[in-house]
């Protein structure tokens, strides 16, 4: 039988995680030392029946307890900003990553690359390269828990969640779902596999569907009609999508938003709830019409379109509510 | 406590001979039923936690059978997810946070502070009947196909998913958490009103302060719980969109309803354990506590500090990164007053007498646990390493840590404790080292595994898992099969010490509580007079106890 007591470790933030960890294993044998070792000792002298000084002691009560509350109290404050500063850095993915999709849904994962592959219950990525992981849930609430790189992330109904690592050593490693999802549970593993940069964009080829995933948001977009109204020369007056992505949209309720993949998101499924400045609510939600899948493929599209000119007539407006 | 009592010894042999104990003043069914007795109503309470406790802790052991292999071959999915539920629901709801209070605090809290009942004993009698029924609703629930959200009840799984009785289990929390509800206000007004004369609040014993925080959390936090389950149960029903995404609600929000109720009643279920200890430290070590104020307030703190450490339950769930490093520091910072607290009692032993019976072996066990729960609290406060064990085993192991190794242990500790008083038979003293002994072996080698085998990745609440972790689980399971017989060793010579046990004398540990000026067991109403009470507690003397030991 194996009998590991260490979990591989994937990344450069993974042995950064396990220092905090024996930081925290050597505080937490300091104390136990201190407390049990004098607790024994007492014990064995202070026996009933044994010869020993019993006489009530001396001692500066006050004194002792105010030492022994802030002694650890300041190592504590320590540990306490390591793992805040660890948890800073993990919560912002950097700019330049290769950003992948993972939809959880009962009780799978699927990955959607931007080449357009997609995977079931599998993630490879390229070693050394950021991976920022766009996370959504069709259902019920998951976590995307990779123990190799020390990260977890719950998958949330509703929104855009993120996590990112970026992986120093090849191999397989577990993919778990770590929040209690329902039956099949813990059947909703799988794996990650760091690849090797050039086996990677092979690995890519090999799979590569057709379309890349922009392409596919783009047929989507015109399947679904959106283009009708958001495109070119439309009767229906809709926002523009042309140079929006990242950009602060004026809302009719007064103040800005910025257009994330959580801002298009929300604009397709639950359109009435954030209007853009001078538009009516007349677009029609799609909720339960598209799949968190296609969502976020019709999000990548949009993206796309953030780096075109914007057009005339948003750009104009933004300037006006300026 | 040095207390004046206005009757002599002589009227204490005398009252013991004629006037009936508070267990023979009616024998009958009805008499039970019917009981404003706060002693009764705690034994009432006893039975129905234990039958309660027997079921969690049958579950226990079926999902630590299942988890001996890597494959789910015992049980299917469904009925290990609805097992764990189980198990969850009934060890906290039903057993571990009326454990301490309403069996032990119900009978020891009036007879500690000199008074003849608690203020409201009807209510009382109410709290016992309310958790009772929320008792059989959540059996019903359970008996008619079980409940699969785990005790949690998070959404949308349990709102808008889980195909079982989810409403059912969570009306039985709902009416059993108004039983916790008047029972805290009863203590509370208790400690309030009827101390006996001479009783300040810095002459109490450190139990009653630790119980009286316990109550306040439990009036403070459960109506949140109330609502919380009550909105659940209303958005499964009619769809009310708070929860759904799909209606523009949020599921989150449901975590911070959960958790702002469920993170303080983590210190109902430490804090009258450590109740329990500071009484039993101070009377087997003979000695006053060190720094009673410091263990007195360290219980206020406790309960004050619980309130504000929610949202460390959320650290992966994409909660601000500045509400996170809050919740972070609050966490480290909740830690300080259990730490003062081991401290004060390590500090107790420090030139005491100690002897190592039975509540004693439990008082040192649950140290020496504690410490391990409440240190490895520091790697889930900490916000990276959290990131990393949340959902693991890792935490599956810090809680048992802290509510069983912590509480059950001083809960058991404390039921040998005042065992005497209770039924007036002393318990076989060597059985009960033995069975202190096993449990303490027995929950290391279930726990301790569920560390290691959390930071190597093992999600909790899997049904099947990859084998690399299967070491680790058997071990666990083994040492829940030893844990087991740690816990019925027990039961069996309880029971047996009701007929067999050597009769116990008033004060068979030469204690200081004012519970012990009564006679074993008790008349009806504790004190025949009220005890005047004129100095403060604890007031042992180590080298008085050896010169006895020597004579």
């Amino acid at each position: 039988m194996n009998f590991p007591i260490f979990p591989p470790q994937g990344s450069a933030f993974a042995h950064r995680v396990d220092h905090l960890y024996f930081a925290l294993v050597a505080f937490s044998l300091a104390m136990i030392l201190l407390i049990l070792l004098p607790m024994i000792y007492f014990l064995f002298k202070y026996r009933r029946g044994k010869k020993a000084n019993r006489r009530e002691p001396r001692i500066p009560e006050v004194t002792i307890e105010i030492t022994w509350i802030s002694i650890p109290l300041l190592l504590m404050v320590g540990l306490y900003a390591w793992g805040a500063d660890l948890y800073f850095h993990e919560q912002r993915p950097p700019s330049n990553a290769l950003e992948i999709n993972v939809i959880g849904k009962q009780w799978m994962w699927k990955t959607q690359h931007p080449e357009g592959n997609r995977e079931i219950n599998e993630l490879h990525v390229p070693l050394g390269r950021t991976v920022k992981l766009t996370l959504a849930s069709q259902d019920v609430i998951h976590s995307f828990f990779l123990p190799a790189f020390r990260i977890k992330k719950d998958v949330i109904p509703g929104y855009y969640t993120t996590e990112w690592f970026q992986a120093t050593r090849l191999g397989t490693f577990h993919i778990f779902c770590a929040e209690y999802c329902g039956t099949h549970h813990s059947g909703m593993i799988g794996k990650v596999v760091v690849m090797d940069p050039a086996e990677y964009e092979r690995w890519l080829s090999a799979g590569r569907p057709t379309t890349s995933l922009v392409q596919e948001g783009e047929k989507r977009f015109r399947e679904l009609g959106c283009s009708g109204c958001h495109m070119g020369s439309s009767v229906i007056r809709a926002p523009p999508l042309e140079g929006v992505f990242g950009k602060p949209v004026p809302l009719q309720t007064g103040g800005t938003t910025i257009a994330d993949e959580g801002y298009i998101r929300d604009s397709i499924l639950l359109p009435n709830s954030q209007i853009v400045a001078g538009y009516q609510p007349v677009m029609p939600s799609f909720q339960g019409h598209v799949t968190e899948e296609e969502v976020l493929e019709l999000v990548a599209y949009i993206k796309s379109l953030g780096s075109r000119p914007p057009s005339e007539s948003l750009g104009s407006r933004i300037e006006e509510q300026r | 406590m040095s207390a004046v009592i206005e009757t002599r010894p002589a009227d204490v042999l005398v009252t013991e001979r004629t006037v009936k104990n508070y267990l023979t003043e009616g024998r009958t069914l009805r008499s039970w039923l019917l009981t404003t007795d706060h002693k009764r109503i705690g034994i009432l309470y006893l039975y129905s936690i234990l039958i309660f406790f027997a079921i969690a802790a049958a579950a226990a052991a079926l999902i630590r059978a299942e988890l001996i292999t890597p494959q789910g071959d015992l049980v299917t999915s469904e009925t290990y997810n609805k097992l764990f539920t189980v198990h969850g629901v009934l060890m906290v709801w039903f057993f571990l946070i009326p454990s301490i209070p309403a069996v032990l605090g119900n009978f020891v809290i009036p007879m500690m502070i000199g008074a003849r009942d608690v203020a409201f004993p009807k209510l009382n009698l109410l709290s016992w009947y309310l958790f009772n029924a929320g008792g059989l609703l959540a059996l019903y629930s359970i008996i008619f196909g079980g409940v699969d959200t785990g005790w949690t009840f998070y959404t949308p799984y349990s709102s808008a998913f889980s195909n079982s009785h989810v409403v059912s289990m969570a009306a039985g929390v709902f009416v059993a958490g108004f039983g916790s509800i008047l029972t805290g206000l009863n203590f509370i007004i208790t400690v309030h009103t009827m101390r006996a004369p001479g009783l300040r609040w810095h002459r109490l014993p450190l139990f009653i302060w630790s119980l009286y925080s316990t109550s306040v959390i439990l009036v403070l936090a459960t109506p949140v719980l109330a609502i919380t389950l009550a909105l659940m149960a209303l958005e499964r029903i009619w769809h009310l969109g708070l929860f759904d995404p799909k209606l523009g609600g949020d599921p989150v929000l449901f975590q911070h309803l959960f958790w702002f109720y469920s993170h303080p009643a983590v210190y109902i279920m430490i804090l009258p354990g450590m109740a329990v200890v500071s009484e039993t430290i101070t009377c087997f070590a003979r000695k006053k506590i060190f720094g009673y104020y410091f263990v007195a307030y360290s219980s206020v703190a406790i309960a004050i500090l619980g309130f504000l450490v929610w949202g460390h339950h959320m650290f992966v769930t994409s909660q601000s990164v500045y509400a996170g490093f809050t919740f972070s520091l609050l966490s480290f910072l909740v830690s300080v007053p259990s730490g003062v607290k081991v401290f004060n009692w390590t500090a107790t032993l420090h030139r005491g007498s100690i002897s190592l019976q039975t509540p004693m072996l439990y008082a040192l066990g649950f140290i020496g646990l504690f410490v391990i729960g409440g240190l490895t609290g520091l790697f889930l406060a900490a916000l990276a390493t959290d990131v990393h064990l949340s959902d693991t085993y890792f935490i599956v192991a810090h809680f048992h840590y802290v509510m069983v190794g912590g509480m059950v242990t001083a809960f058991m500790g404390g039921l040998h404790y005042w065992w005497p008083k209770i039924t007036g038979r002393m318990y076989p003293e060597k059985l009960g080292q033995l069975a202190a002994l096993i449990t303490y072996i027995g929950f290391n080698l279930t726990f301790f595994p569920q560390f290691i085998m959390g930071y190597l990745g093992m999600p909790r609440r899997y049904h099947a898992y990859p084998g690399e972790f299967q070491i680790y689980h058997v071990l666990s399971s083994a040492g829940a099969s030893i844990l087991g017989v740690g816990y019925l060793l027990p039961v069996c010579y309880f029971i047996w010490s009701l007929k067999h046990g050597k009769k116990a004398p008033p004060n068979p540990w030469n204690a200081t509580g004012l519970e012990w000026q009564t006679p074993s067991p008790p008349p009806k109403h504790n004190f025949e007079h009220i005890p005047v009470v004129t100095g403060p507690p604890y007031q042992y003397s180590a080298e008085a106890e050896e010169e006895l030991q020597h004579a």
